[in-house]
């Protein structure tokens, strides 16, 4: 079987998809895709079944932060061809209000770890994910903390004070 | 006070405790006779978690030998330990693992922390990391660095030793104990 061409893959998921295919570039050796939230899992999907392609590994799955844009939160999945040594990377955006995606854990079972390290970090919802609660943080954590609002120092800590080295506080400042 | 001769080798032997001393009787306080016993036979519960448990396992081996100050025998069971070494960063994910640990421990128990870490958080100012475990134990001595030196964790177990010596046989029933650990919300 020949090895699928990187414009191919995309002719073939602008044929079946068509406008869910937002954009398309090459970042360094890597090809990213651009895609609708709602079309990303049917993509995987048509990636994972389609005979030429045959991209049945899901190297890794993160979730992605950039306040201040429209549409502020993502999903990156990477996904691997291992029989064409074939990679792929898919983005898809979505707004704070609409933070539920669908779950590739039917596709991937790999994806189940990866969506619960996801929404531990983030907060984004996975529609049909078997057991979705959080994975690395103490469960009862009230937040997400690799969302940028958040500061990433821990507030318990007291040692740091600018007043234990003999400067005004800075928090005593804002005070003032 | 009267040391101990031993003509045979060079090998330190511990002096007796102040006392009372006739013809076939000596004569001293139990706490005394009790501190000293404990000082130099403490079983120490290694609580390693990352580089100062390397260190640790250095302070082991033949160079600095720990087993020198009596405490030859670790105790891997929390219930036979009477100093929990802490050394190494605690996730707060940790902190209700070493907790239970040092519930587990029977009085007298006494907790060493070991290394910037185990201590403060050290430099890993971030919501993962518990910073400092005197957020949920109390801690009798602290050994600073990053890691420590063998030198130093010595030096702590022997901070810890005079502690043990020096310890009231009624410390651990005392008000003031009891509210140092209630302040922990242990008991």
């Amino acid at each position: 079987m020949n090895k699928p061409d990187v414009s191919q893959i995309a002719e073939a998921l602008k044929e079946k998809f068509g406008k869910a295919i937002l954009s398309q570039e090459q970042l360094y050796d890597f090809p990213d895709f651009i895609v609708d939230k709602n079309t990303v899992s049917d993509v995987i999907r048509f990636l994972f079944d389609d005979e030429r392609f045959q991209f049945r590994f899901l190297t890794t799955l993160c979730g992605l932060h950039f306040p201040g844009t429209e549409k502020p939160f993502a999903i990156m999945y990477q996904v691997h061809s291992l029989i064409h040594n074939l990679r792929l990377r898919f983005k898809a955006f979505t707004t704070i209000d609409d933070l539920e995606f669908d779950s590739l854990t039917p596709i991937f079972s790999g994806a189940n770890w990866m969506e619960r390290e996801t929404y531990d970090f983030y907060g984004i919802q996975f529609k049909g994910h078997p057991n979705l609660k959080r994975i690395l943080n103490v469960d009862d954590m009230d937040y997400f903390p690799m969302r940028k609002e958040y500061p990433v120092e821990d507030l318990t800590r007291y040692d740091k004070d600018d007043t234990m080295f003999g400067r005004e506080s800075a928090g005593f400042k804002k005070l003032i | 006070m009267k040391e101990i001769q031993n003509n045979y080798s060079d090998i330190k032997v511990v002096q007796a405790p102040p006392g009372y001393e006739g013809p076939g009787f000596f004569a001293t306080s139990l706490d005394r006779v009790v501190g000293l016993a404990r000082k130099n036979s403490i079983w120490p519960l290694p609580f390693a978690t990352s580089c100062c448990g390397i260190e640790f396992m250095a302070t082991m081996a033949s160079t600095y030998d720990f087993a020198r100050f009596g405490s030859e025998r670790l105790s891997f069971s929390p219930r036979q330990a009477d100093l929990l070494m802490v050394m190494g960063t605690i996730a707060k994910k940790m902190g209700p693992v070493l907790r239970q640990v040092y519930e587990q421990m029977a009085e007298p128990r006494w907790v060493l922390s070991v290394g910037a870490c185990a201590s403060s958080g050290g430099i890993f100012d971030s919501y993962p990391v518990l910073q400092g475990i005197d957020h949920i134990m109390p801690v009798d001595v602290y050994v600073p660095g990053c890691p420590p030196r063998p030198e130093q964790i010595l030096d702590g177990v022997l901070n810890i030793q005079k502690l043990v010596h020096n310890e009231s046989l009624r410390r651990r029933n005392s008000p003031e104990y009891k509210a140092l650990l209630a302040s922990y919300g242990i008991e």
